[in-house]
């Protein structure tokens, strides 16, 4: 993947909006904000009823995922362009999510729906009607999703990268600062990982940076790009930002996104956990 | 009391002594501004989170003690900086104008 193929422009959104092959997705954090206006002809889809299973703490299941976007009227060869609110981080979130289940043609709006108001571009609150579908997913591409125990073994040995703010990653906070700050778990982070913000691969409108400008605050922070890497944030949607950044914009191979991310690690009893604002030691 | 809202968001359900609030209201003219971004920025102008104004121009923050800027970005505005300390559970009311 690169740039060319995993992002577009807004002023190409607004050139393509009535081609019917294209299928426009909007995913926020708030999940009102689609109703309160979207881009004309967006579905949504809201990741904790559609996109989480209702009872455990994993994703819906292949069968589920088909389900949903055939009523949602998408298709298998179409384009599903992506966007939300909070500089993307839920689109890239689905985005991720869409490549876990195999459809082949995604793609993101480059600054999402703030980049979209900031340009002060329509947005619509009228319904979007989509006829029924008949979707097929795939298996689920384990080769970009990390699990726990995968994750204490890369300590020392692959990249880890918090995405985090330097407070949450130094344990001064414990969620992102728009969210309350009680929480069950330990605050900190997992030993040999590089904090670099997901903040850093943005602009301020949302926009992300260049590839070159990319490939330099990586390097860095200390990745290795002879390693594997695996990405974390809090719940895993920070975090799939910055895989999309390494995998889909700069082309590396072997990025994981770890979705458990420190709600889970930070709960796991006997794992090692490092406060402050040094990576610390294998 | 203490940490009154203003006519603001509602903190109901939040234990605002556990907390440290920064929040306020976004207007230009005497308008509230209903579609600004604003951005919480660190001690070292790091970026911590971000939120979009509510219908009424509102914002909130659960920060950390200590230095913070709000960075407000708007559609046909510029960008406005402001400063504003936290502290434990006191409310930091930021009125910010564009």
């Amino acid at each position: 993947m690169s740039r060319d193929t995993a992002l577009v422009s807004a002023d190409w959104v607004e050139q393509h909006l009535d081609d019917p092959n294209i299928v426009l997705v909007e995913v926020d954090e708030d999940t009102t904000a689609y109703d309160k206006g979207h881009i004309r002809g967006a579905i949504k889809l809201d990741w904790t009823t559609d996109l989480q299973d209702q009872v455990r703490r994993d994703f819906i299941n292949k069968a589920q995922f088909e389900k949903l976007l055939s009523s949602k009227g998408v298709s298998n060869d179409d384009t599903v362009v992506l966007y939300g609110g909070n500089n993307n981080w839920f689109a890239a979130y689905a985005y991720w999510y869409f490549k876990l289940y195999g459809h082949q043609d995604v793609k993101l709006l480059d600054g999402g729906r703030k980049k979209w108001e900031l340009d002060s571009r329509e947005l619509t609150d009228d319904a979007t009607q989509r006829e029924q579908t008949s979707y097929t997913a795939q298996e689920q591409d384990k080769s970009i999703r990390a699990f726990r125990d995968e994750v204490v073994e890369a300590i020392g040995a692959k990249n880890l990268v918090d995405v985090r703010s330097p407070d949450e990653y130094a344990g001064r906070l414990l969620a992102p600062a728009h969210l309350p700050q009680e929480q069950a778990q330990r605050a900190g982070h997992i030993p040999t990982a590089a904090n670099v913000p997901w903040s850093k691969a943005a602009n301020d409108d949302g926009t992300f940076k260049s590839d070159e400008e990319l490939k330099q605050i990586y390097t860095e922070a200390g990745v290795d790009w002879g390693k594997d890497t695996i990405a974390y944030c809090r719940i895993g949607e920070r975090s799939s930002h910055t895989w999309f950044v390494l995998k889909e914009l700069l082309g590396e191979e072997n990025v994981k996104n770890y979705d458990g991310s420190w709600t889970e690690y930070g709960s796991l009893v006997g794992v090692p956990v490092v406060i402050g604002d040094e990576k610390g030691e294998a | 009391m203490c940490g009154a809202t203003k006519g603001g968001l509602s903190l109901e359900g939040v234990d605002v002594a556990k907390e440290s609030v920064i929040q306020g209201v976004v207007t230009k003219g005497d308008q509230p501004v209903g579609n600004a971004y604003v951005r919480l920025l660190d001690r070292t102008g790091e970026f911590t989170a971000e939120v979009p104004t509510s219908a009424t121009g509102h914002f909130r923050f659960f920060a950390a003690p200590g230095e913070w800027t709000l960075r407000t970005l708007a559609p046909k505005s510029d960008t406005v900086d402001r400063q504003v300390v936290a502290q434990k559970g006191v409310v930091a009311e930021v009125a910010v104008a564009l």
